[in-house]
């Protein structure tokens, strides 16, 4: 029953706010509906226990072995909780932003919400294909109709890369549906499948492209600095806060435990290294960049691609780390992004050398960028912190990895890097003396500090009292490592 | 004892969190008074928990559970017990004077900038007793980065300034270089023993679980993590920098408290160290190597705390030595002692420096004493103390270090010797350059010469007096039997190593030689420096004041290959790489459609001419390739 | 006669169909080309059913009618054809005052 309401509500809301023309009334419906939504997620966390509500199974496509069948688990909590909390902080922190067509603009809003629910709420391959499409297309016409100059060629680039993608995993599904024992789609068929290692290897590929490309993982980045240029902040905040998570998340939950030797086999040799190189890479370029919104960006890259190496690390810490830092990380960067939106609205630019001494003209705001920003270079007692020492900690200890020495040294330096660069650019937007442009500068006003506070709250609650989000993440780590117990599997 | 040290760790919380919210409300007068009535609070109940100590020994409170993952658990725990409740001492104690120091040099700035700088300071006590107090390594971990994050704040304290935060940002960054290295050896005790509490890792049954290759290992990482928070070398060039923060900062996070944490972890896990040898030796050459490089910095400085700053590293350095040594004792004597001594140095240059009008520079001072009584006389205390001279603190824990040193092996003492001499020189250097001759500066300056108000000097004459006496807490046997209390009262948890006892005899002709060779240096200070006239420094000189250019070789080697290896990616890689691959495939699907686009002409007569050849190609096939 | 004969002339007669229609540019020429090409095949299912015919006689007196019925058709369709054919022509001519099919390319664009 909440599973359903999570993706109903905003669908729903969503396509009635298509009807409504007056900017005021949309942006007004899409806020009651976020808020609604948030409130139904939280509920859902009070009930754990009782899992007759928090499912819903329905028949779709009998012909095709397929249910429309969508369940909260521990993870499924926690993604869906990122995605509720977000959106009201994202309409709230953009309220004063106008739009043309502005009731488009929140409609598709709340559809690519509606899909991203369905996302990490599918209990079933083709439903999780489908709504996995579905978050992609309003995300499409967001970008592609609201964004900056280059809108089109960075959101074609996008698109085509991303779908590209979904073609691939499309095909893996459908042969993994032709092997399952009563070919279907559901979950646990396909955990159960045995498929032989060759087989498991191309399915692999298959299925890994797609959730490299949404993650991003090197070498398959390259459409995300242009897009969260280019795209409007909120879209961008939707982007890189949730959606990126669902290459992630569907690594965790359809690719290691269906096909675990494959995972092990491409783990470390491949996944790793690339993940290793993309992430000292991305801090490399971060550090050269000149602009809020593209070093945001790359070290969004690089902090993804530690938790790439965690989950296939397969180690319970490490499972745990990623899936905790799948919301912290989120929550962060979002706060980043409000931060750009406020600076951008304000001062028409995010170029460092434009900008600089706000400490002194805005304060508040200042104070709330520090915070974010040093949880996301996961200082302890920051939200931050927990995971990636999670995650450390479980890639240090993996069974499955030869070289987890040189992976965790080399991903550590990206921690030093990323200090490097977070840094600088708080000192070259707050710090220093103000610019021409910031001269003038004011506080941020109360929807700013409004969404900002409560992030920098999360931050710290979840850096000082982890254990709640833990507890909610462990029946489901331990579950998908079961299933993708390598040496399990070889002893039998 | 829970709720205690639960309060004196709070209660700087809750001064950081009311004058860091209400910092634009509330008056100056009641955000200094918030500010050091917590620590205060801090203060005495750490006296209550030092009593007990003495009484019962330590303890270990668990609070709640900071991380659990299957078998593997964090908790929330505090451990009280002689190490720890030393190092909350001198944090409280010394902290408390600064914090008062504070409230009378930071009054000129504006009431919001005063409450920031409190608040900042307070989080920075409250981090420190997280690092003393923590039970496991991630607590201390915690503490360690919250006070790396607490001084990057307060170095970059005037944030204006493009210099200072530059600074600030070197300061984190080697600092978090350092971090990395204590990160792994968590992991690594993670891997091997899935716990990170001290009890569990230091007891019998856990070191036999790791080899010989995990201890030493372990050991090295987290002496590289020391490097960075204690400033030795390779990591120490940030401390001088760190010098852009306010004056009692540098007393208290940049000569006090922080830079001895690397000292405290080594000296808790000395279990570990014993049983390390290689690391040891390490330890031994980098803290003589820092010792004396530290020291010949110093003799050349000519900015007053710049030349603390390196005296700081050059202290640090000694510390380091002794814990090599396995003289765990010595080194936390050493602390304690420094801890008061640089901390009145520290301040009494804040005092000068306040009285200049902001001036740092020696050269421009000169015949202060007239002016600063008490300043002067309370520097004069320090620099007695650190140089060693008997009966001031410094001699005896300076002494212990050295009889260690012997016991080793002469070599070492005579090297460890000659920084002990070096410091005393560069020590009554500033003291005579600042203090003695004529005065140097502008007139607007000499007319504006003035002693510190008493809240100022008050802490200099308590932190002179504790200079002084402090070493009474340690005097070595030969002096007094029984005398050294402090290796009694940390026998508990330091292992003392009693192999090497050196004859009595032989201990009065080390401490007659060193007292009358440092008297000896400090006369040819006197000599040359009583009347100090500027002239330019040649050769050797030149070298040691460009500070053996390590700075420049950082910045050449590792910061500009860095850089270029960025904008290689940037340029290079990122832009005619792997975008130009991901275009070019674009590009290639567009080129190749235009081409075959051509081939729709429009003439039916083509196309029935490809239909007609193409038939005639699958007959023939047909035909040659028949079954 | 062996069948081969009308094969040869069957396949020659085509090829001067398929000529026609790709080299000459006259509507009119291009339109009896595929008469021409049409009727080569006919000649060939008459020539085959005639040849059925004579061998499956005695098993079945109806054998290989189905070519001549199927002639019949053809020439019935060819003859609609024609008919549309030359309607399209004629408005061609009307139009462009040419019955050149090189001119039949705006489709193209």
């Amino acid at each position: 029953m909440i599973a359903l309401l999570l993706v109903l509500l905003p669908l729903i809301t969503g396509v009635a706010t298509f009807f409504l023309r007056k900017e005021n009334a949309a942006k007004k419906l899409a806020l009651l509906s976020s808020l609604a939504t948030m409130v139904i997620s939280i509920l859902g966390l009070t009930l754990f226990n009782k899992t007759e509500l928090l499912q819903f199974s329905a028949d779709w496509l009998p012909g095709l072995g397929t249910k429309f069948d969508i369940r909260l688990d521990g993870m499924g909590q926690l993604l869906c909780l990122l995605t509720a909390i977000s959106f009201p902080l994202i309409f709230i922190s953009t309220w004063q932003r106008t739009y043309k067509n502005a009731h488009n603009f929140f409609a598709l809003m709340l559809l690519a919400q509606a899909g991203l629910m369905g996302v990490f709420l599918a209990m079933d391959a083709l439903v999780f294909y489908f709504f996995w499409e579905l978050a992609l297309i309003p995300v499409y016409f967001l970008c592609s109709m609201w964004g900056g100059e280059k809108r089109i060629a960075a959101t074609f680039k996008f698109f085509i890369y991303t779908f590209a993608g979904s073609v691939l995993m499309l095909v893996a599904l459908i042969y993994l549906q032709t092997q399952t024992v009563d070919h279907s789609f559901s979950i646990n068929s396909f955990y159960q499948l045995e498929i032989k290692n060759d087989i498991q290897n191309w399915l692999f590929v298959l299925m890994f492209i797609a959730f490299a490309i949404k993650m991003p993982l090197f070498p398959f980045h390259t459409w995300q600095p242009d897009l969260y240029e280019q795209s409007p902040t909120s879209t961008t905040m939707v982007l890189s806060g949730i959606m990126v998570k669902m290459g992630l998340f569907g690594v965790i939950r359809w690719l290691l435990p269906t096909l675990p030797s494959a995972s092990f086999a491409y783990g470390e040799t491949t996944v790793a290294v690339l993940a290793v190189i993309g992430m000292l890479y991305a801090s490399l370029l971060a550090m050269r960049q000149n602009d809020m919104k593209r070093l945001i960006a790359y070290s969004s890259i690089a902090h993804i691609g530690l938790m790439v190496i965690a989950i296939f690390a397969e180690t319970q810490l490490a499972m745990q780390g990623v899936m905790i830092q799948l919301f912290s990380h989120g929550i962060n960067i979002i706060g980043l992004w409000i931060i750009v939106e406020w600076i951008e609205r304000k001062y028409g630019t995010t170029k460092f050398s434009e900008l600089g001494g706000l400490a002194q003209k805005a304060p508040v705001m200042s104070i709330l960028f520090v915070v974010i920003a040093l949880a996301n270079i996961s200082l302890p007692l920051t939200n931050g912190f927990v995971g990636e020492f999670l995650m450390f900690s479980g890639i240090f200890t993996s069974k499955i990895f030869t070289y987890q020495i040189v992976i965790t040294a080399a991903a550590g330096v990206c921690i030093i890097l990323s200090a490097v660069y977070m840094l600088r650019m708080v000192q070259k937007i707050i710090y220093g003396n103000t610019s021409a442009i910031t001269a003038n500068a004011t506080d941020i006003g109360f929807n700013e500090k409004f969404a900002l506070s409560i992030i920098a709250l999360l931050i710290l609650a979840v850096g000082l009292f982890p254990q709640p989000i833990l507890d909610l993440t462990q029946t489901t780590a331990t579950q998908i490592l079961n299933e993708a117990n390598i040496l399990h599997l070889l002893k039998k | 004892m829970k709720e205690f040290l639960l309060v004196i760790l709070v209660a700087p919380f809750v001064g950081f969190l009311i004058n860091g919210l209400f910092r634009n409300v509330l008056s100056k007068k009641i955000i200094a008074f918030n500010a050091c009535g917590q620590i205060l609070i801090s203060f005495l109940f750490s006296l209550v928990v030092f009593s007990t100590i003495l009484e019962s020994g330590g303890a270990i409170f668990e609070y709640y559970n900071f991380i659990k993952v299957g078998s593997f658990q964090i908790p929330f725990a505090l451990q009280i017990d002689q190490l720890s409740s030393i190092f909350l001492l001198i944090i409280t104690g010394v902290g408390f004077l600064i914090h008062v120091y504070s409230a009378s040099y930071m009054k000129e700035e504006s009431s919001a900038h005063f409450g920031r700088y409190f608040s900042y300071l307070n989080l920075f006590i409250f981090f420190m007793l997280l690092l003393v107090l923590g039970a496991n390594f991630v607590i201390m971990f915690i503490g360690w980065e919250g006070v790396g994050l607490c001084s990057y704040l307060l170095i970059g304290y005037w944030f204006k300034n493009t210099e200072y935060n530059y600074a600030a940002r070197k300061a984190f960054v080697m600092n978090r270089i350092g971090d990395l290295g204590f990160l792994i050896a968590i992991f690594w005790l993670i891997a091997k023993l899935d716990t990170t509490s001290f009890s569990i890792i230091f007891s019998n049954e856990s070191l036999a679980k790791l080899s010989t290759l995990d201890i030493t290992a372990i050991t090295l990482l987290l002496f590289v993590g020391a490097t960075g928070k204690s400033a030795q070398i390779p990591l120490y060039t940030w401390l001088p920098d760190a010098m852009a923060g306010p004056t009692p900062v540098s007393a208290l996070i940049h000569a006090a408290t922080m830079v001895t944490a690397g000292v405290y972890l080594v000296a808790r896990c000395n279990v570990l160290y014993s049983l390390a040898p290689i690391t040891q030796t390490i330890i031994v050459c980098i803290g003589l190597a820092t010792a004396i490089l530290a020291a010949t910095i110093a003799l050349k400085q000519n900015d007053i705390k710049k030349i603390l700053a390196y005296s700081t590293v050059s202290q640090l350095g000694f510390m380091f030595f002794a814990l090599g040594l396995g003289a765990y004792t010595a080194a936390v004597f050493h602390v304690i002692t420094h801890a008061f001594f640089k901390a009145l140095l520290f301040l009494g240059s804040g005092s000068v420096i306040h009285a200049m009008g902001g001036e740092q520079d020696i050269r421009k001072m000169g015949g202060l004493s007239k002016k600063l009584k008490i300043t002067y006389w309370t520097f004069f205390i320090g620099c007695l103390a650190i140089a060693g001279i008997p009966p001031f603190s410094g001699f005896f824990s300076k002494d212990a270090i050295l009889v260690s040193a012997f016991a080793k092996s002469p070599a070492l003492y005579f090297m460890v010797l000659l920084g002990a001499l070096l410091t005393a020189f560069y020590m009554f250097r500033l003291l005579f350059i600042t203090f003695s001759g004529s005065f140097r500066g502008t007139k607007e300056q000499q007319q504006h010469l003035h002693e510190s108000p008493a809240v100022m000097t008050l802490p200099l004459i308590i932190l002179a007096i504790l200079s002084l006496v402090a070493g009474v807490i340690g005097i070595p046997d030969v002096l007094l039997n029984g005398g050294d209390k402090l290796s009694e009262f940390l026998s508990p948890i330091i292992f003392v190593n009693n192999e090497h006892q050196l004859s009595h005899s032989t201990e009065y002709l080390l401490m007659g030689l060193s007292t009358i060779l440092i008297i000896g240096v400090i006369v040819v200070a006197w000599v040359l420096f009583k009347k100090y006239k500027t002239t330019e420094t040649v050769g050797i000189g030149k070298f040691f004041e460009n500070k053996w250019y390590v700075d420049e070789l950082y910045n050449k080697t590792i910061v500009n290959s860095i850089n270029k290896l960025a904008k290689i990616c940037n340029d290079i890689i990122e832009k005619s790489g792997i975008d130009a691959v991901v275009n070019g495939v674009g590009r290639l699907v567009h080129y190749g459609s235009r081409q075959l686009r051509l081939l729709q002409s429009g003439q039916v007569g083509n196309y029935i001419l490809v239909m007609v050849l193409c038939m005639v190609l699958v007959f023939s096939f047909q035909f040659i390739f028949k079954k | 006669m062996p069948i081969y004969y009308y094969i040869v002339l069957a396949i020659v007669l085509f090829c001067i169909g398929i000529v026609g229609v790709l080299v000459r540019r006259n509507a009119i020429i291009v339109f009896m080309c595929i008469e021409l090409m049409l009727n080569a095949v006919n000649l060939l299912m008459v020539a085959f059913s005639k040849m059925h015919h004579l061998k499956n006689a005695a098993i079945n007196a109806s054998a290989g009618s189905d070519g001549q019925l199927f002639v019949f058709f053809i020439m019935v369709v060819a003859a609609a054809e024609v008919s549309v054919g030359l309607a399209i022509i004629v408005m061609l001519f009307r139009n462009t005052h040419s019955v050149d099919i090189n001119f039949l390319n705006r489709l193209k664009h």
